[in-house]
């Protein structure tokens, strides 16, 4: 009886444990399935490269490259924003915040991850589109830059609290080495314990990205959504995210439109991986 | 096996009723500029009537007509005229297509109130919008870059100002938006946007324009008048970016139909009309 038990709940965690992939597994499929008869309409090439993206007219236009450079400004955006004042705070919390301030620090920050994506979207279009308009003197607020803006801080508590692990981490007999070599508090975080660190660091770093690229709500919001290849990260872009959000409402279910934003999906599903993978990649290079 | 029995029975009266309600009910379906407007309608009306029940989904209007040809609903709402071709096919199922006007739509074209464009024809309307003219300084305003607003392409506005304003109407045209238009998801977006920058320019159901926006006179050509979008322009047909909105069903209303085709058109139906923003058949 105990052993019947035993093997019953045994293979009821296997199968949970399973069930996570299995699902996985599935979407990838049908993403694949319904995506894919895209390209009987269109050559992957003509999918990628193209630079019009009318896809409603007759007959459409589905060029997705505008879509995937405007995703690629507004992440680089967010990244060039959001890496250095993420891994600047981290350092401070693990290595000079005193005890009190670094639980205030942490929880706020924590705080900032709780806040949902169009709440964020909402201020960033009555506060942030607003002063980039009047700063930059620009016709229209709705930038790529206003999105990297909001996204930074959302990439920020993601890449914070990872990157403060892999720092808290570093064991404590390097700094002190470091210390009693002579070198002073900030040649110790700079020359020892961030280097220690890195691979933890680029994970941070990775993942926040990988949450910046699949961010929909505000992006949609504050870019303008506007189908052209930008030239520069104050002008008005369209990611894919964002595309996929509006139109899939009202794409006829087996029409072209349709099958290409599961295409667009697609790509979305594929760039996000690689970024998982290069997040992973570094992870475990650190436990080696 | 009493309760078995007991059981039986009230399904047997559940499933009568509910075959009842099945003859009672009417499913109308198509255009989604109207949709709102039909639900409102179909609320208001199961209030006065509840016996009857109104199903009432979207689509598009080719989707209303081709449901009402494979006879899956009772009412197609169209917000265009049904097509040759739709009716050849309809014909041959056996079903005649009876088209009934329930409402008008007029859409605004809106600025920003400090820009002092007062009023603008088609032509330069379709200029605008497919980034053909490029600064205000064309049309007698600043020197200043026109910021285009258009709704989402999911939106039936969107494609009805396409095929209208930018194509002129003509089918076989191939003119689109620019791409640098702003593609805003509500008309309430395209109003806040209006509202804070005196470049922009967009377009939207006549009754959202309120004192933050302006909307600016329309003529059809260099020769004919500006018009306003006001109900009495939309009604008369004087005022250019209009459009009637219709019900088409299978032959002539009869009995149940009838009835609620009647309140859509009463006073209190047309009243519905001017509360969702669109424009009554007659004062």
């Amino acid at each position: 009886m105990r052993k019947l038990k035993e093997f019953v709940i045994e293979k009821l965690i296997l199968f949970c444990g399973l069930a996570s992939i299995f699902f996985v597994v599935l979407i990838f499929l049908f993403l694949l399935k319904e995506g894919l008869a895209v390209f009987k309409t269109v050559t992957p090439p003509q999918f990628l490269f193209g630079k019009s993206w009318y896809p409603i007219s007759e007959p459409p236009h589905l060029g997705i490259l505008p879509l995937i450079l405007g995703s690629l400004m507004v992440t680089l955006g967010a990244a060039l924003i959001s890496i250095p004042i993420g891994v600047a705070c981290a350092v401070y919390i693990a290595e000079v915040a005193p005890l009190k301030i670094k639980e205030i620090l942490k929880s706020g920050i924590e705080l900032l991850a709780a806040i949902p994506s169009v709440v964020l979207g909402f201020i960033g279009m009555v506060t942030i589109v607003p002063w980039i308009k009047s700063i930059f003197h620009l016709p229209t607020g709705l930038t790529a830059l206003s999105g990297a803006v909001m996204l930074a801080f959302m990439a920020m508590p993601t890449i914070v609290s990872i990157a403060e692990d892999a720092l808290y981490s570093v064991p404590k007999t390097y700094k002190e080495g470091a210390l009693a070599l002579g070198a002073t508090h900030w040649q110790a975080i700079h020359r020892v314990i961030l280097p220690a660190a890195s691979s933890g660091i680029m994970a941070a770093v990775m993942l926040g990205i990988g949450r910046v690229i699949g961010e929909t709500m505000a992006v949609m919001m504050i870019t303008g959504n506007a189908a052209v290849i930008p030239h520069s990260i104050l002008q008005p872009v369209r990611t894919l995210t964002a595309t996929i959000a509006a139109e899939m409402g009202e794409a006829v279910v087996g029409s072209e439109h349709y099958f290409a934003l599961f295409a667009v999906g697609i790509v979305l599903f594929v760039i996000s991986f690689i970024v998982n993978v290069g997040a992973d990649l570094f992870l475990h290079k650190k436990e080696q | 096996m009493k309760s078995l029995i007991l059981s039986l029975f009230f399904l047997a009266c559940f499933s009568v009723q509910s075959s009842a309600a099945v003859n009672n009910s009417v499913r109308i379906k198509g255009s989604d500029t109207m949709v709102n407007l039909a639900q409102s309608w179909a609320e208001k009306y199961m209030e006065i009537k509840p016996e009857v029940f109104l199903a009432v989904t979207g689509g598009g209007s080719g989707t209303g007509f081709s449901s009402l040809i494979s006879g899956t609903c009772e009412i197609a709402m169209s917000s265009r005229e049904i097509k040759e071709k739709e009716i050849a096919l309809a014909e041959k199922r056996g079903i005649h297509p009876y088209e009934i006007k329930v409402a008008l739509d007029g859409l605004a074209v809106v600025v920003n109130p400090q820009n002092p464009v007062e009023k603008l024809t088609m032509e330069q309307l379709a200029g605008i919008f497919t980034g053909a003219i490029r600064n205000w300084k064309e049309l007698g305003g600043h020197d200043e870059k026109i910021v285009v607003l258009s709704r989402e392409v999911n939106s039936g506005t969107h494609v009805y100002f396409k095929e209208h304003v930018l194509r002129r109407g003509n089918p076989q045209g191939t003119e689109e938006f620019a791409p640098s238009a702003l593609l805003l998801s509500s008309s309430q977006a395209i109003a806040d946007e209006i509202a804070q920058n005196p470049g922009a320019i967009g377009y939207y159901g006549m009754g959202y324009v309120c004192a933050k926006q302006k909307a600016v006179l329309v003529a059809k050509d260099a020769k004919s008048l500006y018009e306003a979008p006001t109900i009495d322009n939309v009604i008369s047909g004087r005022y250019p970016i209009s459009r009637p909105l219709f019900f088409y069903l299978n032959g002539s209303p009869q009995g149940m139909l009838k009835d609620f085709i009647d309140y859509c058109l009463s006073g209190d139906g047309q009243e519905i009309v001017v509360k969702t923003d669109f424009v009554p058949l007659k004062r």
